[in-house]
């Protein structure tokens, strides 16, 4: 599937609610659990997968059996801590773990090994732009744990699967900076969009790669203080979000405004009716009792490990945007398209330098490479047709020996079965001809077979003109180079 | 050679397979025959399957005659039953985990494995290792084999009495805050904590995370030993074990044979009011014989000793209501009836645990809790930091230090039941070793005025667990407390 | 009997504790218990006798630090072996009754 397409036009939906903002200032922050790519789990080395068979990913660690301890994965704080430095944090030196204890089925041994007291990246933030505004939203700070079983919520039991428990999870903390729906999900995308970029996580929100909490609360224009806030659990698609904050900042200001008092508590978004309801949660269930997690001892980053994690970091999005303005010439809209996948973005700087033509090149693989992957539902990776190829086929185009048609041929081929452009042009003989002679020639006959559409053409026809084009291309078996033969054609007909 | 093959240790027993003077289904026979005449009345054991040892034990036979020659090959260990044996249950005492069946090796299992070991029985315990009697188990209490109307100490007690019964030449155990030590002394046998980090808890069904320990018990330091190095090292499942080298512990133990140049420390405060006067003399008796042996004694102070207890108990109790938790019913073990969620959690958990574990589980949650956390957790950690303390300056001026193991000889069945601090009062020598992550060994040392054993406690400093067991060695060659044998099937 | 301490430590009630602690406790034996936790946090109490100013909590005593393993998957247990001790399954899944909402 193209991944080509910005989100606004596909995500976004039709009718944004006009939420009336005049009397109250939003605040959101977002908790986001991101699931890393990594081969194993956490805390143990069980596979990480996204679809299995229930419980066939599972070792006595993640079960909670008796007797069973932690080893971190030395890959996912490699992971985080390169988030951490893709956002500007600082790395703490010294980082540890600690245990959060609660009692839910999902959590195998009722204890959740998290990072509280001395997370691996402590602040930074992100720029977002929405609507040409651009917006520095903080983040609080970046921790490592690990994942929670699946639940199957049946009629009268709940049915679990550990495959998923234990895998290696990011949570990023944002502050409570944004201020709009939009917002929210601007930082989502482009959170998004360098984890992806940078191979932290596919960020697959079907395969529930992304999950989020999501606090908001409203005061009066003018207050100092944050208002009450509430939050949405587990959310886990970037229009929900938006959905349901439209809902929810809606729904404290009109209590608010009619004279009540927003509680603090846990809601949970209801699709099918479009609002937030509240969630029963034990109050008492919410002291974690949070201490250090006796089993693992601090993870000490030096300088060295650190600065080599970072010559690791990909040109993040939007400085590849910048540099493909400024190197390239190439206008916002197509650096936009062209970045939003790397693979595609390094596949477009290889055609551009080898052809030398960059907006030609951003032409084609917008254009007609982006349209095929699409049609085919392929990724760049298994295109058949090399940078190099599309690069010699462009050089073709300019040097006119092929019509722009007669290219686009030939592309559907190379991307089909791959191959030499130049060999393939004279297999299927589609060189134009440029010879003026010939064209002449061709020119001379085809008027000379169609004397009265000549005098048309004289009368003053322009449409004459595009009939004996039509004979000229078929005396040529459609090699004659279209501008010459148009040209050749008025001359003669003079 | 002394005496039939149930008397021997691990050294007579390996050197006898070795020669082929006995099978090792012969030596199992013997000591699985030993166990059907006295557990009636010992009841040291939770589980055996005469079937799986005899099996296993001809596997050793068939291996020695094709050639292996490994040292331990055939020779039988008992296992505390929070070990987690394949295939075995593992029950911790407890009803909680009745029915629940080991899918995995404990490293230190593994290893003994490797090295040929077979696995005889499993040992009764305390309920998840809380105690100092083996009263609290599941299975009923253990009796000490020197006096049947007495505790064989805890929570250990059932690896003391199998050894001290010679029901097994040796065993595993746990220690936390003297869970190997003090069943050793009350029940006549030398038992070892190793230093934290020396040897792996993975597949210890964990008490105290930063505390505990496995260590063997055996009727030697020389046996001790060589379990102890079979089993001692990093492993990468458990993060907390060292990455220093182990040595070769068991060669110098050997080669011990007196205590010259050695500056031993004795504690003031080991000697505190509470110490009954019939084990401060044995003890002492047997600080002057490592004099005679050559060591030079030094009083040392170790101020915050009295505060050993305490402080371990808010800490263990902590980790404990947290290691704990996942006992709930969901994925093994015991659940139930319930139907609901919520339900099914408190009534597996009200029906599971003994009045004992629900007690340092509801004060080990309490500790952590908002409000208690910072006044009683945080503080013990600050005080464990100063008992830390007190022993790396008392080891500036001494190399190991002496002293009892305990404050009393085996106290009498159901004696502290109606009082739990005194209970835990039991282990106010030992905790510290654990809270500072020192190595410590219990050798007997001597009789009360009742014929019960006393145990003397050597303590050395975290890794220098060779140099512990080399006095604890240097100590048996010149004396004979070790040899002696309890009057509990000697007919 | 008095429970309080100095500094504002909150109380030990056993009923609260004993649901953070998901035990299920008859009257009698709630009431008991609650006499005995009391005794035993006051005997911890001596704790407040040592002096621990400045003094640095000792959070673990093992000796390493950064301890780590690469990300290699391992084979853990077939999922016959996993589920061999579940009190109840099906379907390849661990069951359990609902939770109340």
């Amino acid at each position: 599937m193209s991944r080509a397409r910005r989100w606004e036009k596909i995500e976004r939906p039709f009718v944004a609610k006009e939420l009336m903002m005049s009397d109250y200032i939003a605040s959101i922050g977002l908790e986001v659990h991101v699931q890393l790519k990594t081969r194993s789990k956490m805390f143990c080395a069980c596979p990480a997968h996204d679809e299995s068979e229930p419980n066939t990913a599972v070792c006595p660690g993640c079960l909670g059996m008796p007797g069973t301890l932690p080893v971190i994965n030395r890959e996912a704080i490699r992971k985080t801590v390169k988030v951490g430095l893709m956002i500007g944090s600082k790395i703490n030196r010294r980082s540890t773990f600690d245990r959060k204890n609660y009692f839910y089925p999902d959590v195998s041994k009722n204890v959740q090994i998290t990072q509280a007291a001395a997370p691996l990246c402590v602040g930074g933030g992100i720029e977002i732009d929405v609507g040409g505004q651009k917006k520095f939203i903080r983040v609080n700070h970046i921790h490592q744990e690990e994942d929670v079983a699946k639940s199957l919520h049946m009629e009268h039991s709940t049915w679990i699967d550990f495959n998923r428990a234990g895998m290696a999870l990011m949570e990023l903390v944002t502050e409570p900076d944004m201020a709009s729906p939009d917002e929210a999900v601007a930082f989502l995308v482009a959170l998004k969009e360098m984890l992806v970029y940078a191979g932290i996580s596919d960020c697959n929100l079907e395969l529930g790669h992304v999950r989020c909490d999501v606090n908001s609360s409203v005061r009066p224009v003018g207050s100092e203080q944050l208002g009450v806030k509430t939050e949405l659990k587990n959310m886990n698609t970037f229009k929900g979000i938006h959905r349901a904050l439209e809902y929810e900042i809606e729904r404290q200001m009109e209590t608010l405004r009619a004279g009540g008092t927003v509680v603090q508590e846990t809601r949970r978004w209801d699709d099918p009716t479009g609002q937030t309801l509240p969630m029963r949660t034990k109050e008492s269930a919410h002291d974690y009792r949070y201490f250090h997690e006796p089993d693992l001892p601090p993870i000490v980053l030096d300088d060295a490990t650190i600065e080599g994690w970072r010559a690791e970091l990909p040109e993040l999005p939007a400085a590849k945007r910048a540099r493909f303005m400024a190197d390239y010439g190439l206008p916002e809209y197509d650096a936009g398209v062209l970045t939003a996948d790397r693979a595609i973005a390094d596949y477009f700087e290889a055609v551009a330098k080898k052809s030398g033509q960059f907006k030609a090149s951003s032409n084609w693989v917008m254009g007609e490479l982006l349209r095929a992957l699409g049609e085919q539902g392929e990724t760049i990776a298994a295109a058949k047709i090399t940078p190099d190829a599309l690069a010699a086929l462009i050089a073709l185009v300019e040097a006119q020996t092929i019509s722009h048609s007669a290219a686009k041929e030939v592309f559907q081929e190379l991307f089909e079965n791959g191959g030499d452009p130049e060999a393939l042009v004279k297999e299927k003989g589609l060189a134009q001809v440029s010879d003026t002679g010939m064209i002449d020639q061709l020119a001379e006959q085809a008027i000379a077979a169609n004397p009265k559409v000549a005098e048309d053409y004289r009368a003053g026809k322009e449409a004459a003109l595009k009939f004996l084009m039509g004979q000229v291309m078929k005396l040529s078996r459609g090699a004659a180079n279209p501008q010459l033969a148009t040209e050749a054609l008025r001359r003669k007909l003079q | 050679m002394s005496g039939s093959p149930v008397d021997w240790g691990v050294s007579e027993a390996a050197d006898a397979l070795a020669r082929k003077e006995v099978s090792a289904v012969e030596l199992a026979q013997a000591l699985l025959a030993r166990a059907d005449k006295l557990e009636p009345q010992l009841n040291a054991l939770t589980w055996r399957d005469s079937e799986a040892v005899l099996t296993a034990a001809r596997a050793a036979d068939e291996a020695r005659a094709g050639g292996d020659s490994r040292p331990l090959l055939g020779v039988p260990v008992a296992v505390k039953d929070v070990l987690s044996v394949a295939g075995q249950p593992c029950t911790a005492g407890s009803k909680i985990l009745q029915g629940y069946v080991a899918p995995f090796d404990a490293t230190a299992i593994a290893r003994l494995r490797a090295a040929g070991c077979i696995f005889i029985a499993r040992t009764n315990t305390d309920e998840f290792a809380m105690g100092g009697s083996t009263e609290t188990s599941v299975y009923g209490p253990t009796r000490n084999p020197w006096d049947v109307a007495r505790v064989p100490g805890g929570s250990s007690g059932g690896s003391a009495a199998a050894v001290a019964a010679r029901l097994a030449p040796a065993a595993l155990a746990t220690d936390s805050s003297g869970s190997i030590r003090q069943p050793a002394a009350f029940c006549g046998v030398t038992g070892f904590k190793p230093s934290y980090g020396r040897v792996s808890r993975f597949g210890c069904v964990a008490l105290a995370s930063s505390l505990d320990q496995v260590g063997p018990m055996a009727r030697s330091v020389a046996d001790a030993a060589a379990i102890y190095q079979a089993m001692a090292g990093h492993d990468a499942r458990d993060s907390t074990t060292s990455a220093r080298p182990v040595g070769d512990v068991l060669a110098a133990v050997r080669a011990a044979k007196d205590l010259c140049g050695l500056k031993l420390g004795v504690p003031a405060e080991f000697f505190m009011p509470e110490l009954d006067a019939g084990v401060a003399q044995r003890v002492r008796a047997a600080v002057d014989e490592c004099r005679a042996l050559g060591a030079q004694i030094v009083e040392v102070s170790l101020p915050h000793t009295a505060y050993g207890m305490a402080d371990y108990f808010v800490l263990s109790a902590a980790e404990a209501s947290s290691n704990l938790a996942r006992y709930d019913g969901v994925r093994y073990g015991f659940r139930a009836d319930a139907d609901e969620l919520g339900d099914m959690y408190d009534q597996t958990r009200g029906q599971g645990f003994g009045a004992e574990v629900k007690r340092r589980l509801l004060v080990g949650t309490y500790v952590l809790c908002r409000g208690a956390a910072e006044e009683y957790y945080r503080r013990a950690q600050q005080v464990r930091t100063r008992i830390r303390r007190d022993f790396e300056q008392a080891f500036a001026a001494c190399d190991a230090i002496a002293g009892p193991v305990t404050l009393t000889a085996a106290f009498p069945l159901g004696a502290r039941r109606d009082d739990p601090v005194s209970m835990y009062r039991g282990d106010s020598l030992t905790a510290t070793a654990n809270l500072a992550g020192l190595c410590a060994l219990s050798v007997p040392c001597g009789f009360t005025a009742e014929g019960l054993p006393v145990g003397l406690q050597i303590l050395a400093p975290a890794f220098h667990d060779e140099l512990a067991l080399r006095i604890g060695a240097a100590y048996q060659q010149a004396t004979a407390w070790h040899e002696s044998r309890p009057p509990m099937g000697e007919d | 009997m008095t429970m309080n301490d100095s500094k504002n430590v909150r109380p030990f009630d056993v009923r609260g504790v004993a649901g953070l602690a998901r035990i299920a406790l008859a009257d009698d034996e709630a009431a008991a218990l609650q006499t005995q936790v009391e005794g035993i946090l006051a005997w911890t109490r001596q704790l407040q006798e040592v002096d621990v100013k400045d003094v640095p909590p000792t959070e673990s005593v093992a000796d390493g630090e950064t301890v780590w393993r690469e990300d290699v998957p391992e084979a853990g247990l077939e999922r016959e072996a996993a589920l061999k001790n579940a009190p109840l399954s099906r379907q390849g899944q661990f069951v359990v009754p609902k939770v109340l909402e």
